[in-house]
This record gives C-alpha cells, sequence and structure tokens, in this order.
C-alpha cells in the first residue's frame, strides 16, 4: 500500500476557480439510519460531526456572500435531526439558493406545509433531493434498512401533496439502477406513487467510510497522479468550485469530512488556495464526473 | 445477519477512514484540531482579494448606443426571426443583437443565415454552434431520463444534417463575448455565463451576491445572457442590471405561443430594460415543422407554449410553474 505521504507529493493540485457551491453538514454524521453504502458512515451514533447551529452558520453565510456563492447545500447525517433546520433554511434562503438531501423519514405533512411555505417565499429555489437505492423493498431495504423503503416513499408523497417536488437521488449501488431501464422504472415508481413532474438524478458509490466495507475499498493503483491532469484542468471536480462546512471547520468537499487532511481552514477565506487531489476518492470524482447539478 | 457479519459492518463507526485507514475518534479529533490554515484577519482579506480580482478581457467596446435590441435561442425559427427584426426596426434599435444558439428544435436550419446576414445582426457563439462547428456527435446535454436524451439527439441530428459545411464555419468564427455601451453603461454580452458558455443563469438559481461578484470581476456595468431560455431582469443593489433575455425560438414555458427579447435604452443616464413578448405566426412554423417530420411533442410547445421535454435542467421554483 502506498503511504499517503508518497501520494500527496505526485497528487495533481485543484484551484478553487469560484466559490459556487456551499455545502452546511448541518446533522454531522447524526442519522436516523445507517445505510450499509454511507460513504461518511452516518448512523444514530457517530458524533465525527456534530450538528451545526443557526448561529454557528450566520457567519459562514455572509462569509460566502461576499466571496459570491451560487448555492447553499444542506446534508448530514439527516437534516432535519437539527432542530433549527427551519429557520436555518430561512436565514439561507435570504441569501441564495437551497438544497436539502434528507432521507424522507422525518417529513411528516405538517412539517411539508411549513417547509412549502419557506419555497414559496423570497427569490430563490428552495428544493429537496431524496434519497432511494432501490425500486422495491428487495432492494432498497438492504441498505437503507428494514422497512425504509415504504418510509420514504410515505415522506416523498407528502412533500408532493404539500407541493414540493423533490428530486430522487438513487446510487448505483446496483448497476441496473443506472441503465436506461432502470431509470425507467424509478420514473414509473414515482409516476404510480402520484408524482406528476417526476425529477431523478443518479449518484456513483464512494469506496470509503461504510462502503469500503460493503464492496471491498479501493486498489492502490485507482489514485490520481500529476501525468493524469487533463488539458481543461480539473474543472468537471467538485472541489473546484465548493467547500463544505461542519462543526469543526471548513473542509475540500462534502466527500472527504472523515478526513483530517481534507479540513482545509477555519473560515472560508482560510480554504482558497489549491488542494491536492490524494485521496482515492478523488479518482472515483474523476473518473465518473461526479458533479451536484440536478 | 450474523453478529460476525453485522460487526463487520459497523466496524468504521466511530472512526475516520483516510484511505484504507481507519483512525480512532479521538485522534481524528486531536487532527483535525490542528489541521488547515488559520489565517490573521489581514491575511484573509488579502486572501479574498486575490480570489476575487480577474483579468478583464481585452473585448472592443461597440456603441455608444441609445437603443439596441437583444435576443437569444433563435432554434431554427425564421418566422420568429423576421418578426424580431421587424420589431427592433419599429423600435428605431440602432443595432441588433443574437446571443447564440441558433439551431435545434425548428424546422429548416439553413433559413436563419441569410436573415441574420441580412439582418446586421451581430451574433455570438452558443453552445449549440460550439458543438456544430467542432462536428460533434450530439449536443452533448446528458439528461438523466432517457426521453430527454432521445429528443435531444433528434434535433441536434436534424440540425446538423441540414446546415451547409459553410454555415457550420460561419457558427465556428463567432465571438464568444461582446461588449457594448449603452449610454453610459458598458454591458457583457455572453451566451450562457461570463465563465461557461453552457452556464444556466435562473432568476431563481442566480443570487444577487453571486451576479455582483460576476459583474466586479468581469468590470461591466450589465450582463445579458441566454441559454436557459426563460427571460428576467434583475436590477442588483449596486445599480447594475442583470438581463437574460430569453429566448425568441420557441415559447417561455408559459402556455403562451408568443416568445421574447429585450429591448434596452439609454434613459438619461440609466439603462432602460424591457423583455417584451413577440407574437409571431407560429401556426405556419407548427406546419413547417411537421412537414418536416418533426416530434409532436415540440410542435405542442410552439402551439401551446409549453415545454414538454428536457425540463429537467429547470430549477424547483421554475419547475413548480412548468405543466410538466
Ligand atoms: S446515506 Fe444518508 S440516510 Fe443513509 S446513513 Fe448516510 S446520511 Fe443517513
Ligand atoms: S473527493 Fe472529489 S471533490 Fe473531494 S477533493 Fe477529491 S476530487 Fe475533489
Ligand atoms: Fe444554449
Amino acid at each position: 500500500m502506498p503511504s499517503i505521504e508518497a501520494s500527496e507529493a505526485t497528487a495533481p493540485r485543484v484551484t478553487l476557480s469560484s466559490l459556487d457551491t456551499l455545502w452546511f453538514q448541518v446533522a454531522g454524521t447524526v442519522c436516523n439510519l445507517a445505510c450499509t453504502h454511507c460513504f461518511i458512515s452516518c448512523s444514530p451514533t457517530n458524533r465525527t460531526h456534530e450538528f451545526l447551529s443557526l448561529e454557528a452558520i450566520l457567519p459562514y453565510l455572509e462569509e460566502a456572500a461576499t466571496l459570491g456563492v451560487k448555492e447553499l447545500y444542506f446534508t448530514g447525517g439527516e437534516p432535519f435531526l437539527n432542530p433549527e433546520m427551519e429557520s436555518i433554511l430561512e436565514q439561507a434562503l435570504q441569501v441564495g439558493p437551497v438544497t436539502v438531501l434528507t432521507n424522507g423519514l422525518l417529513l411528516d405533512p405538517e412539517r411539508c406545509r411549513r417547509l412549502n411555505q419557506l419555497a414559496d417565499q423570497g427569490d430563490y429555489s428552495l428544493d429537496f433531493r431524496v434519497s432511494l437505492d432501490g425500486y422495491a423493498p428487495e432492494t432498497n431495504d438492504p441498505i437503507r434498512g428494514e422497512g425504509t423503503f415504504d418510509r420514504i416513499l410515505q415522506g416523498v408523497s407528502n412533500l408532493v401533496e404539500a407541493g414540493l417536488n423533490p428530486v430522487i437521488t438513487v446510487t448505483e449501488v446496483y448497476e441496473d439502477n443506472g441503465s436506461v431501464s432502470g431509470k425507467e422504472r424509478f420514473f414509473g415508481l414515482l409516476r404510480d406513487l402520484g408524482v406528476a413532474k417526476p425529477r431523478l438524478k443518479m449518484l456513483p458509490v464512494f469506496q470509503i467510510g461504510a462502503e469500503a466495507e460493503r464492496s471491498g475499498a479501493y486498489d492502490s493503483w485507482q489514485r490520481l497522479r500529476d501525468r493524469d491532469t487533463l488539458d481543461e484542468g480539473w474543472g468537471h471536480l467538485q472541489c473546484s468550485s465548493c467547500r463544505m462546512v461542519t462543526d469543526q471547520g471548513v473542509w475540500v468537499c462534502p466527500i472527504l469530512v472523515n478526513e483530517p487532511r481534507g479540513k482545509m481552514g477555519q473560515t472560508l477565506s482560510d480554504t482558497l488556495e489549491p488542494f491536492p487531489l490524494e485521496h482515492p476518492a478523488c479518482w472515483t470524482c474523476h473518473v465518473y464526473g461526479v458533479s451536484c447539478k440536478t | 445477519m450474523s453478529a460476525a457479519e453485522n460487526n463487520k459492518l459497523t466496524a468504521h463507526r466511530g472512526k475516520a477512514t483516510w484511505g484504507e485507514r481507519l483512525v480512532p475518534l479521538e485522534r481524528f479529533r486531536e487532527e483535525t484540531a490542528v489541521a488547515g490554515r488559520r489565517l490573521s484577519e489581514a491575511a484573509r482579506l488579502v486572501e479574498q482579494g486575490n480570489f476575487l480580482r480577474r483579468e478583464r478581457g481585452a473585448t472592443p467596446v461597440e456603441g455608444p448606443y441609445s437603443r439596441v435590441v437583444v435576443f437569444g435561442g433563435v432554434y431554427n425559427n425564421h418566422l420568429a426571426l423576421e418578426a424580431v427584426l421587424d420589431a427592433a426596426h419599429k423600435h428605431g434599435a440602432e443595432a441588433v443583437y443574437c446571443l447564440g444558439d441558433l439551431g435545434g428544435f425548428g424546422p429548416s436550419p439553413e433559413k436563419v443565415w441569410p436573415l441574420l446576414l441580412e439582418g446586421d445582426v451581430r451574433t455570438l457563439q452558443g453552445n449549440y454552434e460550439e458543438s456544430l462547428a467542432s462536428g460533434r456527435e450530439d449536443c452533448n446535454c446528458g439528461y438523466t431520463d432517457p426521453r430527454d436524451n432521445h429528443f435531444a439527439t433528434l434535433s441536434y441530428r436534424y440540425t446538423s444534417e441540414h446546415c451547409s459545411s459553410d454555415f457550420k464555419r460561419w457558427m465556428g468564427g463567432l465571438p464568444l463575448q461582446r461588449r457594448i455601451r449603452v449610454g453610459q453603461r458598458e454591458l457583457l454580452l455572453v451566451h450562457g455565463s461570463p465563465r461557461q458558455i453552457n452556464e444556466f443563469l435562473f432568476h431563481s438559481t442566480s443570487p444577487i451576491s453571486f451576479l455582483e461578484v460576476l459583474l466586479d470581476q468581469e468590470s461591466c456595468d450589465g450582463l445579458l445572457c441566454t441559454h436557459t431560455g426563460l427571460q428576467w431582469h434583475r436590477r442588483l443593489p449596486s445599480g447594475r442590471d442583470v438581463v437574460n433575455v430569453g429566448v425568441i425560438g420557441r415559447p417561455a414555458n408559459d402556455g403562451q405561443p408568443g416568445v421574447w427579447y429585450a429591448m434596452l435604452e439609454d434613459r438619461d443616464g440609466d439603462l432602460g430594460v424591457e423583455l417584451l413578448r413577440l407574437e409571431y405566426d407560429h401556426t405556419t412554423l407548427a406546419l413547417e415543422m411537421q412537414q418536416q417530420n418533426l416530434p409532436q411533442e415540440f410542435i405542442d410547445t410552439i402551439r401551446h407554449g409549453w415545454w414538454t421535454t428536457c425540463l429537467e435542467i429547470l430549477p424547483a421554483r421554475e419547475r413548480a410553474r412548468s405543466r410538466y
């Protein structure tokens, strides 16, 4: 196994060309689920990162506006475990469009109504992404947990009922998920649920955290080296235009938050310098072209 | 699940995972506490300054004008193009600008070329021209929905096959940006955004502070763009304007067959911005599209004003207003 130090020396560096996307790990690593493929190993007891308070978030929103941020993303863990979540959303929507990544389990009808009110106010979009990993309990539940398929669909229905239309995000844990017929089955599932305008996004799988144990970690050749640098640069990677805020500071991207070396500083302005793409997950980003666009 | 298997699946809990190593949580916290930079207040300001600074492009400034008409997204719609040129004439516009995307969607791509030339339309290159001129196989939209990809590919192929190589070469020579002066204001004209030909600037996802920084970096007093298909205008707190001029090639997903363009004029040193609806002979266009065997879904959009395909580009707010 090559040492991390050696790969840092040979790794290409990616420049932050603009701060388009700012992520907040608003629920830390705390989740009401413990999915087997969760790349940051979230669970009810994982306190690697704690909740972000509204008070902690406000200065970051202000600094992000100075730096010309374009969109704000909230993730966890499960964001709605954070008791301040709705006030946080209200403040964030003053600064720009917001997307919340949720597992859909805490979306009761009452909350959905309030969220829809928030979505209707102001100038900017409020969008939701709900994770689902199979188009039936037989495929989804072994990954996300017993009984979750039905509960996720209930959450989606509640959102739709309230007038919101979430993007369903599907990881390619099963090869079939991303195929043409696989996508059509997901669209079909949503239409059957009464979603008139179904929205879907496919995501690749990161072989770190829990996923490393489910499917095996990376091989040592799965690293980026200097010579991999492309003519068009690294603009396709999230880290060329994003940063991630957790209760412990600012990290290069949402993927490397369980890595001490993924942390770049305490404020956003501390983190404007280039970052070495030394981690094997960077290899996945590069090869699969992960982006956060809907 | 056996206890051993369960244990294997949860072994990482409370651990950090750099590479293949699992690190205990306390060590993770100790290491992160000292990781990363901690700049002084002064150093932060310097970093911010460097980060925000950009080289201004050397594009010459055209004008000054007192009134111009600007539109985007022709999408082969030669009838709307004729109508907008008429309108520009009636407004007494001193110059007419097109922000790109000449092809796709509509019938008979070659028809718009002579109109652009004769009308002295100053045209920018859109992502469609870029793809056609570089001979790409498809429009590279990469939609999630297979149905969207089907339609996108279909209209791209149609346009590509019906464009002469002369027309494509001309497209390849079009500039990516222009600067014009309207009264006192220097305006930057782009297709998607100043940074990227195919960046979407929608109203609900282009926040004020983002636009202010963008205009600072380009050192201009206003920005005109298209590419999304939906028109909007935002006056920034700094007094500068950002206008997505919309498209004349297809309706703005609002249930009306009319399309949109922009008129900009000098009003005693202030910039007047008007987004105007353009009526044109959409019935004839729909018939032409039928004769060219273009998809019924596209024809429906021309007739009824609602988008029927490729809706996934829309942000939540814009999608909520959409019929499909
Ligand atoms: S994948 Fe999402 S829902 Fe599942 S444990 Fe991780 S954070 Fe929670
Ligand atoms: S994991 Fe991906 S986004 Fe994060 S630093 Fe590596 S390449 Fe960039
Ligand atoms: Fe375009």
